[in-house]
C-alpha cells in the first residue's frame, strides 16, 4: 500500500538550533503509528513541520503522493491533514458549539457539517452537554475533547495528534485512547506523538523511536514494546 | 458559516403582527437610525443647533468611524494600531485635494483616485496572480512587488491618463448642473480617500503585519509621525504646493453636510458588522484568540489581519475626508501622534470588540471633552480637560477595565447564531448534567 504520509530526511530548526536532523519515517492509510522519544526529542517539531507551522530546511513531506513542502498551513487543512496542537488550544471565549464550527472553517457542506458535529457528539457525549457552555470553562480533560472534536470536524483523513495525554487523570488518559481507537476504526489515519509510550504504543500499530532530532528505532507496537532498550528508556523497566 | 437568513425570514414572515415586528432588532435599528437622522436634521434646519454644535455632531461622528475602524483591526483583530490617524490624514488630505483641485477647475484630482485606485486594484490582482504561482514568497518580495505596482500604477495615471481623461471628465461634469457635479465630485473626493488610506495601509500592512502586536503598534506609531513629517512637508518634498506645508492647507469647499455624515457613518457600522458576522469576520477574531490555533483550523491568518487592517484604514479614510470638508482647514499638527492616541482611548474607553462602545464613547468623548467642557469650564481653564480624562481613564481602568460597554453590543449589531437543529443540541440532557458537572470539578482539581 502507498503511504499516506511520507516524510524524507527532514531537518528543521529554530534559529541557530538544529531540532531536527534527517528525520524519515512513513504512515500508511488507515494506520495509527506513534513517534515515541523523551522531552527535546523533535516529536512536537515534527508534526508542527508537517502541518507548515514551522519552516522546513532540508528534506521533503510527501502527503497522498504530492509534495507539501512549504504550503501554505492553512492549504495543508484543506487537504484534510489535520493537527490537534499540545496544550489543546482551543479558543477558550467561544463556546464549544463555536469551536466546533471553527473546526470546519474549510468547509461548505453545511448539512455534512451538521452530521459531523453529531458524530462528534456521539464520540464526546460530554461536550454535547456542555454546548452552550465558553471553552474556557471547561475542564481540561473536556477541553482536550473539545481540541480533539474540534479536529474531527474537519472531516480529517489524516489526524496529527500531539500529546493527547498531557496533563490528565490516568482515567481520562485511557477515555481519550479510546476515543483514539474509536476514530481509527473509522478510517482515520493517526500519528501519534506521546511522552506516555506504553498507552501511545497499546493503541498504535507500528512506532518510531525519536532520540535527539532523529529516528533510532522503528518496529511494529509489539516489537518496540518488547525491545529492552525501549522498555529501559521509556516503559520504566 | 454564521448565517443571518434565518432571522430575516422570521422578519418577513412576522409582518402581519406588528407588536413583534417592533422588536426585531433590525426594525429598532433602522427605525431609530432614521429618527436621529431626521432629528438632528431638524435641529439644524431650524438653527436649534449653532454651527459649534453642528461641528461637534460632525466631529463626532468622524472620530467614530476612525474608531470603529481601529476597533476593527485592535479590538476585534487584536493588532495594537496607533497608525489609526496616519490613515485618517491620508484620508483628509486625499479628499480635499481632489475638491481644491475642482474648484480651481484642475479634474486631475478625480482622475487619480477614480482611474489611479482602479489601476492600482487591477495592478494588484495581476501581482498577487503572479505571486500565487510561487511557493511560500519572501514578505519582503511581495512588499516589493506590490509597491513597484503601485507607484506603475499611479505613474501611468498621472502621465497618461490625466492628460487623456482629464477633459473628457471636466466636459461631462460641466454638462451637469453644478450642485449635482459638486455632489458628484465630493463622493468622488470621500472615495478617493478611503482608497487611498485603504492602498497605504495594504502596502504597509504586508510586511508589518508580520511583527507581532507589540511590535506592530511601534511600527504604526512610526507611521504616524512619517505621515506628519511628509504633511509639514507637503509643498517642498512632495510636488502639492496647495497642501501648503505646515501653513495648513486652506480652501477645501464645505461640503459636508449631515445627510452625508450620516450615511458615511451607517456605512461603515454596517459594512463592519455584516463583516463580523461573516466566515470571514469569525477569522478575524479567531486571529485575535489564538494565531496557532486559528491556522490549525485552516484560517490564514496573515490575510486575515491585512483584511482587518486595510478595512479598518478604509473607515478612517472616509471619516477624514467627511471632515475634512465640514473644517474646510487642515493643518498636519492635527495629525501628530499625540492625537493618534484619541482613538485609542475611545476604542478601550467603550471596550474592545464592542461597536455598541465604541459609537457611544466616540460622540460623548467629542462632545464632553470639545463640546460641553469647552464652553463651559471657566475661562483659562480649557486645558484642565488633559488633566480630566487621563483621570477618567485611570478610575476607568481600575474600576471597569473591559470598558464601559466590555464586549455588549446593541440587538442589532450582535451575532445571532444560526438555530439548533432538534437532533443535535439537546442542552442539558437532563440528570445527566448534574452529575457530570460533578465530575468537573473533581476533574478540573486533578487536570489543573
Amino acid at each position: 500500500m502507498a503511504a499516506l504520509l511520507e516524510v524524507r530526511d527532514l531537518h528543521v530548526s529554530y534559529g541557530a538550533i538544529r531540532a531536527l536532523h534527517g528525520v524519515t519515517f512513513h504512515v500508511d492509510e488507515g494506520e495509527v503509528v506513534t513517534l515515541i522519544g523523551a522531552n527535546g526529542a523533535g516529536k512536537s517539531t515534527t508534526l508542527r513541520t508537517i502541518s507548515a507551522l514551522l519552516p522546513v530546511d532540508r528534506g521533503e513531506i510527501l502527503y497522498a503522493g504530492e509534495d507539501i513542502t512549504g504550503v501554505e498551513a492553512s492549504n495543508i487543512v484543506r487537504k484534510r491533514l489535520i493537527h490537534v496542537p499540545e496544550g489543546r488550544r482551543i479558543f477558550s471565549p467561544l463556546t464549544v458549539r463555536e469551536n466546533l464550527e471553527m473546526g470546519a472553517f474549510t468547509r461548505s457542506d453545511k448539512d455534512e457539517i451538521e452530521a459531523s458535529m453529531e458524530n462528534v457528539f456521539r464520540l464526546f457525549p460530554r461536550l454535547r452537554e456542555r454546548i452552550a457552555q465558553t471553552g474556557g470553562t471547561l475542564s481540561g480533560g473536556e477541553q482536550q475533547m473539545l481540541a480533539v472534536g474540534r479536529a474531527l470536524m474537519a472531516k480529517p483523513r489524516l489526524l496529527l495528534m500531539d500529546e493527547p495525554s498531557m496533563g490528565l487523570a490516568p482515567i481520562l488518559v485511557e477515555e481519550i485512547f479510546d476515543i483514539i481507537k474509536e476514530i481509527s476504526r473509522e478510517g482515520v489515519t493517526i500519528l501519534l506523538v506521546e511522552q506516555n509510550a506504553q498507552m501511545a504504543l497499546s493503541v498504535a500499530d507500528r512506532g518510531y523511536v525519536l532520540e535527539t532530532g532523529a529516528i533510532q528505532l522503528e518496529g511494529s507496537a509489539q516489537e518496540l514494546g518488547a525491545n529492552p532498550q525501549v522498555r529501559a528508556a521509556y516503559l520504566g523497566g | 458559516m454564521v448565517e443571518q437568513r434565518p432571522s430575516e425570514r422570521v422578519r418577513l414572515s412576522g409582518r402581519g403582527q406588528p407588536q413583534k415586528l417592533l422588536k426585531k432588532p433590525g426594525v429598532l435599528f433602522v427605525g431609530g437610525g432614521l429618527l436621529f437622522f431626521a432629528l438632528v436634521q431638524a435641529l439644524l434646519q431650524f438653527d436649534v443647533l449653532n454651527n459649534f454644535w453642528r461641528g461637534i455632531i460632525f466631529w463626532g461622528a468622524a472620530i467614530t468611524m476612525v474608531a470603529l475602524g481601529l476597533n476593527l483591526i485592535y479590538g476585534f483583530c487584536g493588532q495594537f494600531s496607533l497608525g489609526q490617524y496616519g490613515f485618517y490624514a491620508i484620508g483628509s488630505y486625499t479628499a480635499a485635494d481632489v475638491t481644491w483641485r475642482w474648484t480651481h477647475s484642475d479634474p486631475s484630482g478625480i482622475v487619480v483616485v477614480l482611474f489611479g485606485s482602479l489601476l492600482v486594484l487591477l495592478f494588484y490582482i495581476g501581482v498577487s496572480r503572479l505571486l500565487g504561482a510561487f511557493f511560500r514568497v519572501n514578505v519582503m518580495t511581495r512588499f516589493t512587488f506590490f509597491v513597484i505596482a503601485t507607484i506603475v500604477a499611479l505613474a501611468i495615471t498621472v502621465r497618461f491618463l490625466v492628460p487623456s481623461l482629464g477633459p473628457v471628465v471636466t466636459g461631462v461634469l460641466e454638462g451637469l448642473p453644478s450642485d449635482v457635479s459638486d455632489r458628484i465630485v465630493f463622493f468622488l473626493a470621500l472615495l478617493g480617500g478611503a482608497a487611498f488610506a485603504g492602498i497605504a495601509s495594504f502596502l504597509f500592512g504586508i510586511p508589518v503585519l508580520e511583527l507581532g502586536s507589540d511590535y506592530f503598534g511601534i511600527a504604526t506609531l512610526g507611521f504616524t509621525v512619517i505621515i506628519k513629517v511628509l504633511l509639514d512637508n507637503t509643498d517642498t518634498i512632495l510636488p502639492f504646493p496647495e497642501m501648503k506645508g505646515a501653513r495648513g492647507m486652506i480652501g477645501i469647499p464645505m461640503w459636508t453636510t449631515w445627510p452625508w455624515v450620516f450615511a458615511s457613518l451607517v456605512l461603515v457600522v454596517v459594512v463592519m458588522r455584516n463583516l463580523l458576522h461573516s466566515s470571514t469576520g469569525r477569522a478575524i477574531v479567531s486571529v485575535r484568540e489564538d494565531e496557532r490555533a486559528a491556522q490549525l483550523v485552516g484560517i490564514d491568518v496573515a490575510t486575515s489581519k491585512v483584511l482587518a487592517f486595510v478595512i479598518g484604514s478604509v473607515f478612517a479614510g472616509l471619516a477624514g475626508g467627511i471632515r475634512a470638508h465640514d473644517l474646510a482647514f487642515l493643518h498636519p499638527q492635527n495629525f501628530n501622534f499625540i492625537q493618534s492616541f484619541n482613538p485609542l482611548i475611545i476604542v478601550v474607553f467603550g471596550g474592545l470588540g464592542s461597536m455598541t462602545g465604541t459609537i457611544l464613547a466616540g460622540f460623548v468623548w467629542i462632545f464632553l471633552l470639545e463640546g460641553v467642557l469647552r464652553l463651559y469650564l471657566p475661562a483659562g481653564f480649557e486645558t484642565w480637560r488633559f488633566v480630566v480624562y487621563p483621570l477618567v481613564l485611570l478610575l476607568m481602568m481600575l474600576l471597569r477595565p473591559e470598558g464601559l460597554m466590555g464586549r455588549y453590543e446593541m440587538p442589532f449589531l450582535r451575532k445571532k447564531l444560526p438555530q439548533l437543529r432538534p437532533g443535535v443540541a439537546t442542552v442539558g440532557d437532563t440528570g445527566d448534567t448534574e452529575s457530570s458537572s460533578g465530575d468537573v470539578g473533581a476533574n478540573g482539581e486533578v487536570v489543573a
